[in-house]
């Protein structure tokens, strides 16, 4: 093919936590400057520099992109922001593989950052703008609606219940307990989660992903330069995105097709046939706890339908045939949004090193895959990894 | 391998009491911005129709559905779409939420009825074809995905050309 082979050669990673007193030049500022140490290299040695940071809304600063890059080091450098809401932070490795697959540059640092915090009273009235404004905003919905609307609609199809779905945040939140960035480890029941306060039913306080601050940076190169960096360079064999239409009514919630679209092409790219079997470990988005179910069945690990057996029969446990969030995912280690992708390939990255310290996964993993959704049931961003 | 040491300095953490008693110091700022969003031919039909009771889409001949809200093009087919029709003020629910919380996350006071927005597919248009609007006049919990509901228009007089002419959706035997 007409490219060149692409690794992940270092990663940074901020704590996530609802009020950081940092600004987000600040956050983006330590996770590069972490990245750059993981794998010894400087500033000087970064080409170019792609961006992700979730509405301008958050932080009310427009042209917020612009904004962040002297905290990303992109000062006198090429330098480009992406954005497609909940999917920017897997839509960063993508970006960034065009840069260096493309001959144009040998190095890439791809920063995500997201300060959810300054928002009054709450992050979630920055959503009100996302729907149409016209046939939509005039019923004010909010985020949690359309979740819940696709959770309800999830649950119908399949005959899930909320018993089964809430065992993803009891898994979760647990493997966030070994994740030193997290937010929100902790070792929680069903029943917690079902008796947790009821947000927009289906949906319960324990079944949603928090509001966080935090940023994440990987840094990216050419095969001969990754080589001469790492002796264990993170190749990105597949990428794949897709949006669908946001007239999102008028379409069956039930299932990602866009997810679906996003997976196979990255799947073709990397030559895999069987994901279920040659997919050894997932970060697939868990900003809902069903998100995590419905992602998986998109992204054909399992088929359409079994999402919660898999899930009651352990497989997507830590220790099972196919770990999904051993990071602890959105619902544990929190979820700043552009950085919660990022930090999800992180996590694969680490997976596949064999670095991942408490939280690795047994098997001796060698592909693994993270997803991230976003926009109005829009937006599906997949990365295939191999060591 | 991540340092757990050097992850916990990254954030220096504050809690919302800090910021509101002004431990840490902050600077407030409300955006005022105003806009007058165009309506479009298509959407400009389809609030006018809906002051006149009705409910107006467009179809595509291509894929067959009659596009609710209606648009100058189908965006699947990625072609115009041809003539207007008129669809009915009945559906059938496909998706529905019981919300304890409004918009900006505040939750809904005790006196206050829970929000029951629905994904309705209005009759006429075609499969999986919804509109967001509310559901009332039915004890939210007793909401099921599947039961058939009726638009309630405000009166001739209060209708002004928007979404909330239909004031909710009841169910309908």
């Amino acid at each position: 093919m007409g490219y060149r082979r692409v690794a992940i050669v270092g990663a940074g990673l901020t704590k996530f936590h609802r009020y950081a007193l940092e600004t987000p030049k600040e956050l983006a500022f330590e996770a590069v400057k972490m990245a750059l140490a993981s794998c010894e290299m400087e500033l000087n040695d970064i080409q170019s520099v792609c961006l992700g940071t979730a509405p301008d809304a958050f932080d009310g600063v427009h042209h917020n992109g612009e904004y962040l890059t002297d905290g990303a080091g992109a000062f006198r450098k090429p330098y480009m922001r992406h954005f497609v809401g909940g999917g920017t932070g897997v839509m960063g490795p993508i970006h960034g593989w065009f840069h260096v697959a493309s001959g144009m540059f040998d190095t890439c640092m791809v920063v995500a950052e997201e300060k959810m915090s300054s928002i009054y009273p709450h992050p979630a009235g920055a959503f009100l703008t996302i729907f149409d404004h016209t046939t939509e905003q005039p019923i004010k919905p909010t985020l949690i609606w359309i979740f819940a609307i696709e959770m309800a609609r999830f649950m119908h199809k399949h005959g899930y219940t909320k018993e089964d779905i809430a065992k993803v945040a009891v898994k979760n939140k647990k493997n966030a307990l070994d994740h030193p960035s997290a937010q929100l480890g902790s070792e929680i029941t069903v029943e917690d989660v079902l008796n947790s306060e009821v947000m927009a039913y289906p949906v319960n306080r324990l079944d949603i992903s928090p509001t966080s601050d935090g940023a994440a940076a990987i840094i990216l190169a050419s095969e001969n330069v990754a080589r001469r960096i790492t002796d264990k360079p993170v190749w990105l064999d597949g990428i794949g995105y897709c949006l669908d239409t946001a007239y999102w009514c008028n379409r069956d919630l039930y299932y990602p097709d866009y997810v679906e679209v996003a997976a196979n092409a990255a799947y073709k790219m990397a030559g895999i046939t069987e994901p279920s079997k040659q997919i050894h470990v997932a970060e697939p988005y868990d900003p809902f706890t069903y998100k995590e179910l419905h992602h998986i069945e998109g992204l054909g690990l399992c088929k359409r339908g079994e999402s919660v057996k898999m899930l009651l029969d352990g497989v997507t446990q830590r220790n099972g045939n196919l770990p999904c969030c051993p990071s602890g995912g959105a619902l544990g280690v929190g979820n700043p949004i552009a950085a919660t992708g990022l930090m999800k390939v992180i996590e694969i990255f680490l997976q596949l090193r064999g670095e991942a310290g408490k939280r690795q996964v047994s098997g001796n993993p060698t592909c693994g895959l993270a997803q991230a959704w976003g926009d109005l049931m829009q937006v599906g961003t997949v990365v295939v990894m191999r060591r | 391998m991540l340092d757990a040491n050097a992850i916990e300095k990254t954030v220096t953490k504050v809690s919302f009491k800090d910021i509101e008693q002004r431990r840490v110091l902050s600077i407030n700022y409300t955006p005022n911005l105003q806009y007058a969003w165009d309506n479009g031919l298509a959407i400009g039909r389809y609030l006018a129709e809906l002051k006149r009771g009705r409910i107006i889409g467009k179809k595509c001949r291509s894929c067959k559905r009659v596009l609710v809200p209606p648009r100058l093009f189908c965006e699947t087919c990625w072609r115009p779409t041809d003539e207007w029709a008129y669809v009915q003020d009945t559906g059938t629910i496909l998706t529905y939420v019981v919300s304890h919380v409004n918009w900006d996350a505040s939750r809904v006071k005790p006196n206050e009825r829970y929000h029951t927005p629905a994904v309705i597919e209005l009759d006429g248009t075609g499969k999986d074809q919804g509109i967001l609007h509310l559901i009332d006049e039915i004890e939210p919990y007793d909401i099921k995905i599947g039961m058939r509901v009726q638009a309630v228009w405000r009166p001739l007089e209060e209708r002004i050309g928007t979404i909330t002419d239909i004031k909710y959706f009841k169910v309908i035997k």
